[in-house]
């Protein structure tokens, strides 16, 4: 029954945020741009995310006949289920988490690896020239940011002797990852943005050049699954690097450990944000050159250190 | 790497800006007493229409969206029997008003003429006039044009002169 609750509660917080990142993040980008945003629909223009969920399901749900029909409807739920599967091995709390898997890292890795598919599979089923080139590059990218992704995480996982996310974070109350790891933060933060491709390396939908790349065929609510697929890409990112770098639900007592859990998330959430306010998008060829040629070597040299400075230390 | 983190700081910093929107439905902007807004027929001082439905302002719309039809009454003077803007052509270029010898039609500062029926866009002489004289008090077009409309006695009219007593001249 308490399972029940936890698998409840963790679906509902997690679907929540990224349902009200819509609001959120068009009210930050507002801020930064010296305007307003949305504040008509409810309080502060709250309601503004029930407005456009309304919207979304009363739109013409148009499935192009020149696409491959099974193909075309699955993709967008495989980008749901892949990162709403890797939520189950992120620890809310203490006791909050849906399972503590001993290969929680690689699960994640995984299942990441997994929502590729989807991107590839809509811009593929689309049978559009944009939603292919989209897809591309969308596979490309991160193909690429994929492998120091999980290069970057090797240093945690040394330190803390674990793949497990819980164990991980128990091992921070020495003090938090991010000092020691410090590079293997950057890179992992970089490879987030890649991962999930918001701005700036939102190269694969790309709205200037590729109208809007993968999902260009796409209306209501599938592409509604898309649009709160990157919602929750984003959110799964942020709580994923205050796990591994910033302790997690660790925190002053006088709070919950949610709390601070959720905290840290929303931080680095809004700083998703702050980043899409104020950089441009690179050109497809650096994007790969800062993979290949600084990041790639980056997470290397950082996994030889840890690894070095652990056996020196032990 | 440095310029990067510090594009974010610098839009990060926006917060404590001003923000520029001005939230419309509650706060209304300014407007100039020259801004060519709503388009209105005025009245004259002796609350007649000023309009004498000459046609210059149709004759320079130029998207021809004015259409009138001009008439007399009884004592001669002219005025137009219907007068009608289409507004969803019109572009508010002010042609009109400038065209118009009477300072009949004028455009004033009002913009808010939105409406769920193209056809309401359509606005007769009825929702054209005014009560009142618009921008230009006290002038009436008959003070100064050389018809006698029961306005001005011969000579007493704007800039003009008392009329020549021939009979006076003599040497």
């Amino acid at each position: 029954m308490k399972y029940a609750f936890i698998i409840a509660g963790v679906l509902f917080i997690a679907l929540t945020i990224a349902a009200g990142l819509i609001w959120v993040e068009r009210r930050l980008l507002s801020v930064w741009q010296d305007r307003l945003g949305p504040n008509r629909v409810g309080p502060f223009g709250l309601l503004q995310v029930v407005a456009d969920t309304i919207k979304l399901f009363f739109k013409e749900d148009w499935v192009p006949p020149f696409s491959d029909r099974p193909v075309f409807v699955l993709a967008p739920g495989i980008l749901m289920v892949t990162i709403l599967l890797t939520f189950a091995v992120v620890p809310f709390g203490p006791d909050f988490y849906v399972f503590d898997s001993n290969i929680g890292i690689l699960f994640f890795l995984g299942n990441s690896s997994l929502g590729v598919y989807s991107i590839v599979l809509g811009g593929w089923a689309s049978n559009n020239k944009y939603s292919l080139i989209g897809a591309m590059r969308a596979s490309a990218q991160m193909l690429t940011y994929e492998v120091f992704m999980g290069l970057s995480l090797m240093g945690v996982v040394m330190m803390a002797d674990s793949f497990s996310f819980c164990k991980i974070v128990e091992t921070q109350k020495g003090g938090w990852f991010f000092i020691p790891q410090f590079i293997g933060f950057i890179v992992f933060f970089i490879a987030g943005i890649a991962e999930t491709h918001r701005l700036p390396f939102d190269i694969p939908e790309a709205e200037g050049e590729l109208i809007a790349g993968y999902h260009s065929e796409y209306s209501g609510m599938k592409f509604g699954m898309f649009f709160v697929g990157e919602y929750l890409g984003i959110t799964l990112i942020s709580a994923l690097i205050s796990t591994l770098f910033f302790g997690g639900w660790l925190g002053p007592s006088f709070l919950p450990p949610v709390f601070w859990f959720l905290f840290k998330t929303f931080f680095f959430i809004c700083v998703f944000i702050l980043l899409r306010a104020s950089l441009p998008r690179p050109r497809y060829d650096q994007l790969m050159e800062l993979g290949w040629k600084i990041l790639l070597p980056l997470s290397l040299l950082n996994l030889l250190i840890t690894g070095a400075i652990l056996i020196f230390l032990k | 790497m440095i310029s990067i983190l510090r594009s974010m700081w610098l839009t990060f910093l926006h917060v404590f800006h001003k923000t520029e929107t001005v939230e419309y439905p509650e706060v209304k902007p300014y407007l100039a007493p020259r801004y060519r807004g709503r388009i209105v027929l005025t009245r004259d001082t002796g609350k007649n229409e000023r309009c004498v439905a000459c046609y210059l302002c149709a004759a320079a719309c130029p998207v021809d969206c004015i259409s009138l039809q001009a008439t007399e009454d009884e004592d001669g003077r002219r005025y137009p029997e219907f007068f009608r803007i289409n507004f969803s052509r019109c572009i508010f270029c002010g042609f009109c008003e400038e065209a118009c010898p009477t300072y009949a039609i004028q455009l004033i500062p009002d913009f808010e003429m939105a409406e769920y029926d193209r056809q309401n866009m359509v606005y007769e002489k009825e929702h054209l006039l005014i009560s009142g004289e618009g921008k230009y008090y006290g002038y009436n077009f008959y003070k100064n044009a050389g018809v006698d409309m029961g306005v001005k006695g011969k000579g007493e009219g704007d800039n003009e002169e008392k009329p020549v007593d021939v009979k006076e001249l003599l040497p």
